[in-house]
């Protein structure tokens, strides 16, 4: 197709004008004298569902606070777009957690119209009058699809567990960020419930083309939401020094959803388990 | 069952809180009693009846010399204290607490400051504040403040870092700046905890209160216990300490409604003291 509209181009520069959505440099990251993860490249197209497992300790929620800019590395460089990460927190980028993700002292409706608060509000960040009432009907349509209209007036602690993840999820979306980063996000949920949340979530996916890291220990989770697994995992160790090397990524699987595969087994995947 | 598993009714949490005060009353009652066989007009331990009447005195009789209803006089004075003083201190522990809980350069040029600041006994630096301040308002007020504030500072600063810092992650990730995180985030999640460390600093800040008015003034429910002592008038010191009691009781009482009624959300967990 592309030969059609650019025959004048050759073709060596149109590989190089696909710019990946995130790219990652020779990273490694130390805590202390802890190394956590190590020699970790990776280059993710726009619009991935990447999902990421690993053992407890394999450094899979610091890779996601690398992402978020919660932590910076210690060696390497994080591209977002071929420029680099900005160096803390910033709306391009979505969070999940799976707890406190979000706010206690504020009513779900509170929670959601909070981000255009943000916005419009000052250096109080607070709308009053007609602003406020346009904040709220512009977030109507959301609680009705995240089934949370009836309980709009109620606070977070009054809410199921999966009702606050669901308003999680929706007010990380609100200001519609390229990238939504999920930390074990249906962690604490029943069986039932999270294929719930996946459907939710696979149709957010498709609807606002995000690229999506997840984090989960459920593996058959992450071969049934993904399009590319990422397993971490420590290659090298040292049993008199458990901590000198860190984790890096073992297996990048590109998923199909067409296929019928079987999620592989815990042992497949983890190296390090079956040292133990 | 486990004593730790059985649930009280209400009749007996009531029964059951109110027998301590009954037992000390009647304990009271009896000892008084026994003492007024031997001496009718023992000081010590005066009957309720007497100190009734002191009380009513007291409160409803104009003094001789000042023309004054003295209860009320000396409870607006030692309130009027009390309030600034307790105003100011909460003032300055929200300001500052707040400051250092969530900027880092505040934290690193203040905490050591305070905590050093609050290790000072305050009643040692009272002839300082007397000195300074002269014998009036200002040295009595200034002792509340510098007694209660530097623990109230620590207490809300420590509050301050305990936010999850994923909550504020996620605020930055919605694209509030440092105001807005402060007034949507931080102080919200603060003024409950504010109200409680307001409540602890009330009971050092009455023990400032009434060792000001001791040691120098010509007024308040303080100066008053310690100008009736001696004439050893139990019979005005007790109501007084019972009055003073109660009005402790009830500002605590109110703070505690006050942040049910303002932060639902913060009581839903289950039972506050």
């Amino acid at each position: 197709m592309s030969i059609v509209f650019d025959t004048s181009t050759p073709d060596t520069s149109e590989a190089e004008t696909v710019i990946p959505k995130i790219e990652l440099r020779g990273i490694m990251m130390d805590y202390d004298d802890n190394r956590v993860l190590e020699r970790l490249s990776l280059s993710v197209d726009a619009g991935s569902f990447c999902t990421i497992v690993g053992a407890s300790g394999c450094g899979k929620s610091t890779f996601l606070r690398l992402l978020l800019s919660q932590e910076v590395p210690t060696h390497g460089r994080i591209l977002l777009d071929g420029e680099p990460l900005p160096p803390e927190p910033t709306p391009d980028r979505g969070i999940v957690f799976q707890r406190y993700s979000v706010f206690p002292h504020l009513t779900v409706e509170e929670n959601l119209i909070l981000a255009s608060e943000f916005e419009t509000g000052g250096f109080t960040g607070r709308l009053f009058g007609q602003s406020r009432l346009d904040a709220r009907d512009a977030v109507a349509q959301t609680l009705e699809k995240i089934g949370l209209a009836a309980a709009k007036d109620r606070f977070p602690t009054q809410l199921s567990g999966g009702m606050q993840q669901r308003l999680a999820i929706a007010q990380a979306l609100l200001k519609r960020p390229k990238i939504l980063l999920l930390d074990e996000p249906f962690g604490a949920l029943d069986p039932g419930i999270r294929v719930d949340m996946h459907d939710l979530l696979l149709g957010l996916w498709e609807e606002m083309s995000m690229t999506i890291f997840m984090v989960t220990h459920d593996i058959s989770e992450a071969f049934k939401l993904g399009t590319r697994m990422l397993v971490f995992d420590k290659v090298r160790h040292d049993p008199d020094n458990p901590e000198a090397y860190g984790a890096t990524i073992t297996y990048d699987l590109p998923l199909n959803k067409n296929t019928t595969d079987k999620a592989p087994e815990p042992s497949e995947l983890f190296a390090s388990q079956l040292r133990n | 069952m486990r004593i730790i598993n059985r649930k009280l009714q209400r009749r007996e949490k009531l029964f059951m809180g109110a027998t301590p005060f009954i037992a000390v009353l009647l304990l009271y009652v009896v000892a008084s009693h026994i003492r007024r066989l031997d001496n009718p007009a023992d000081k010590l331990l005066p009957s309720l009846e007497t100190m009734g009447a002191s009380f009513w005195r007291m409160a409803f009789v104009a003094d001789k010399r000042s023309g004054d209803l003295l209860l009320w006089t000396d409870t607006f004075d030692s309130l009027m204290r009390l309030g600034v003083g307790m105003g100011i201190a909460t003032t300055i522990a929200l300001v500052v607490g707040i400051a250092i809980g969530f900027i880092p350069h505040a934290r690193s040029s203040l905490a050591p400051f305070v905590a050093t600041i609050s290790l000072i006994p305050p009643i040692t630096i009272l002839p300082i504040l007397f000195i300074v301040f002269g014998l009036g308002e200002a040295s009595k007020i200034m002792l509340i403040v510098l007694g209660t504030a530097p623990v109230m500072v620590r207490s809300i600063a420590q509050v301050v870092m305990d936010i999850p810092r994923e909550m504020i992650i996620k605020a930055e990730t919605l694209g509030a700046s440092v105001w807005q995180m402060i007034w949507r985030l931080v102080l919200p999640q603060t003024l409950p905890r504010l109200i409680t460390a307001l409540r602890l600093g009330l009971v050092p800040g009455w023990i400032f209160l009434i060792s000001a008015e001791a040691i120098a003034s010509t007024g308040g429910l303080g100066y008053r216990i310690f100008l009736v002592r001696r004439y050893l008038a139990m019979d005005v010191i007790l109501p007084y300490v019972f009055w003073i009691t109660l009005l402790a009781f009830i500002i605590d009482r109110l703070l505690l409604l006050l942040s049910k009624r303002a932060f639902p959300w913060h009581h839903l967990g289950g039972e506050s003291l």
